[in-house]
């Protein structure tokens, strides 16, 4: 037996085969060939053939991740394409006279030295590029398939992994992932959360190739992976894979129970929704609205503006799903980190902080009115409200509600019907906003903090740079003092507030947001029960005698 | 002859996406069109080309688009770059 340590990014604990997801490919062999032009002639179906794997490779992607990600297929079918490259190959083929996969391989070789050879950091990396569609083409010729050869579900190992990997794995075959590198935010970690499974990154060298095919335990409580493991590790480990499987259908005991304090503290519990199609998840979880439905979806999906009708069939949909339980839509958060096309957004120095989100709302008020008026159009099919994301001005709130009277306007002059008093709340995420959520207040009907932003904007990290989590600290005093400022500003103005960032499904936090006395808490949808679990168990008057329980204040 | 610079803003320089998106538009023209940077100029139309030409931020380059539809090239090729780089 083995043991390997890393850092653990998802629970659970996971048992089977590792199956070791490798790049290289088999040793080319130099093969004499006469008849040249057949060869070349070899060359360019397996050519074409691999063009067209990376073509279905990027309509999965674009449908999946979207296009930047998708993107990079692209750029692999235009290398294939590149005259450059086809001449090389076919030049070596004819005056070598060559096997066409030898010819394939001394080309790649050579092109992925004319990288390495770039004194540019980024460039060097393209290597791995000319790589992958070098043993793309091999793997033509030796009829080799990509895909997870497997029958039985296995235990993912990887140097890392990219989005254009993932794509390819089939999900229901993956028990958890292990990787040598990767940071808490990469693609790896955010595939292992919405999967559910266990995954731990940073184990380094100690994960071997040589370990494809034999039995392993991952334990992602401890980030430990046990190779061969003992019959006594075995039995420990089994005993705690049922007890999580336990512990979860415990939880099933917790739908349809009120989110209710000992002491008779209630609070809402609602789900975050990334697409119309995670609807089922949260009435599985018995979430008891959505705090936060990110529209955005909508556009990265499609090659070209939604159009009003199309947005008001998804609202319309998620809004009568819900059937009368709250459904909070977020106006369009694109820029930063979701890039679209088609929106012809310049290219920014600083995306984080540029043209983003209410931002281009408010610029480009065509493509806000057509959000707006679908939202409203689908406002009479059940309980909509609506919240702004990127606030940092009265000013803004203003202007947002002079649109809307517009909107409503032009709805009326074609007599359409719609709720005439949605809820119109913000995001409270940059610190403009939480110091003067005071004057705010007056102007919308609920906050909802979004954590994730405002955490980024406070302690200026950015979460994407690995090189920064030993920095990064999401209980940051001046992240919870600002929260408390703006439960406070909220409550002195009668509106309600609520968290939709990650801090609201942190277990280790909820105490304190019901002492706060926090009204809302919009978390992923498999975490409502878990939460529920932690309100009922709380009692908050108890916590209140405990002076030690509380942010020290900001007075 | 259409002829026009341009200062690279981008952080990573031509990387690999923009590349992509430079040859995808480029291709769509009759018109030849050649990058140049430096003493090295490049074809636009070809990816390996475009990515060895190492373009950094605060790079200057100058695009020639040059046949039939010349005109249109360098408006679109003006676009994607301002757009994407």
């Amino acid at each position: 037996m083995e043991i390997l340590k890393g850092k653990s990014v998802f629970n659970g604990v996971a048992i089977g085969k590792i199956l070791f997801l490798k790049k290289e490919t088999g040793k080319i062999k130099r093969v004499k060939v006469e008849n040249t032009t057949a060869e070349a002639d070899r060359f360019e179906l397996a050519r074409q053939k691999a063009i067209e794997q990376l073509g279905e490779l990027y309509e999965k992607a674009l449908a999946e991740v979207g296009e930047t990600s998708a993107m990079i297929f692209q750029v692999h079918q235009m290398m294939l394409e590149d005259q450059d490259y086809i001449d090389s190959i076919k030049n070596i083929i004819q005056t070598q006279k060559v096997n066409a996969e030898y010819a394939v391989g001394v080309t790649g070789d050579n092109f992925t030295k004319m990288f390495l050879n770039m004194d540019d950091d980024y460039m060097k990396e393209r290597a791995a590029d000319v790589k992958d569609i070098t043993e793309r083409i091999i793997r033509v010729f030796n009829n080799e398939d990509n895909k997870i050869e497997t029958d039985e579900p296995v235990i993912i190992a990887a140097e890392d992994l990219a989005p254009s990997e993932t794509i390819q794995l089939d999900k229901s075959k993956i028990l958890s992932f292990i990787t040598r590198k990767g940071s808490i935010n990469s693609h790896t970690v955010i595939l292992a959360r919405s999967m559910n499974i266990p995954a731990i990154i940073c184990i380094g060298d100690e994960l071997k190739e040589e370990y494809d095919g034999k039995s392993a335990i991952i334990d992602g409580f401890t980030g430990t992976i046990y190779i061969d493991p003992d019959a006594k590790v075995k039995e420990e480990m089994l005993n705690k894979k049922k007890q999580e499987e336990e512990r979860k259908a415990l939880l099933l005991d917790f739908k349809g129970k009120e989110n209710i304090t000992k002491d008779g503290q209630k609070i809402n519990i609602y789900a975050n929704i990334g697409n119309s199609s995670d609807i089922g998840e949260v009435l599985k979880n018995d979430a008891g609205g959505i705090g936060l439905f990110r529209s955005e979806f909508l556009y990265l999906e499609k090659n070209t503006f939604p159009t009003e009708e199309e947005q008001f069939n998804v609202y319309k949909y998620v809004a009568e799903s819900m059937a009368g339980k709250k459904v909070i839509i977020r106006t369009m958060d694109i820029g930063a980190d979701k890039q679209i096309d088609y929106f012809n957004l310049p290219k920014e120095e600083n995306p984080a902080m540029g043209y983003r989100a209410i931002r281009i709302c408010l610029t480009q008020k065509d493509i806000f009115k057509t959000q707006l008026s679908a939202i409203y159009r689908a406002s009479s099919y059940g309980n909509i409200s609506i919240m702004f994301p990127m606030i940092i001005s009265v000013e803004e709130v203003k202007e947002i509600k002079d649109i809307i009277k517009e909107v409503k306007k032009e709805l009326n002059e074609i007599g359409i019907k719609y709720n005439q008093d949605i809820e119109l709340g913000i995001m409270i995420e940059t610190p403009a906003a939480v110091m003067i959520s005071d004057l705010l207040a007056k102007e919308v009907d609920f906050f909802s903090i979004g954590t994730n932003d405002l955490t980024q904007y406070t302690i200026a990290i950015d979460r994407q740079n690995s090189k920064l989590d030993k920095f990064y600290d999401p209980h940051h005093l001046a992240i919870l003092r600002m929260i408390q400022m703006v439960t406070e500003n909220a409550h002195k103005n009668g509106i309600w507030v609520g968290i939709c960032g990650e801090l609201a499904s942190d277990i280790t936090l909820t105490e304190m947001f019901l002492k706060m006395g926090i009204d809302e808490l919009s978390v992923a949808s498999n975490l409502v029960l878990e939460l529920r679990r932690k309100v009922r168990e709380t009692d908050v008057e108890i916590l209140k005698s405990l002076a030690s329980q509380s942010v020290p204040s900001y007075l | 002859m259409k002829k026009f610079e341009y200062v690279i803003k981008d952080k990573l320089g031509i990387h690999a996406r923009p590349a992509g998106i430079i040859v995808k538009e480029a291709t769509k023209f009759s018109s030849s069109i050649i990058m140049q940077k430096g003493e090295k100029s490049i074809d636009a139309k070809k990816i390996f080309a475009l990515m060895s030409l190492g373009v950094k931020n605060a790079d200057s380059i100058s695009i020639t688009c040059e046949g039939e539809d010349e005109e249109a090239a360098r408006d679109s090729m003006e676009n994607i770059l301002n757009t994407n780089l």
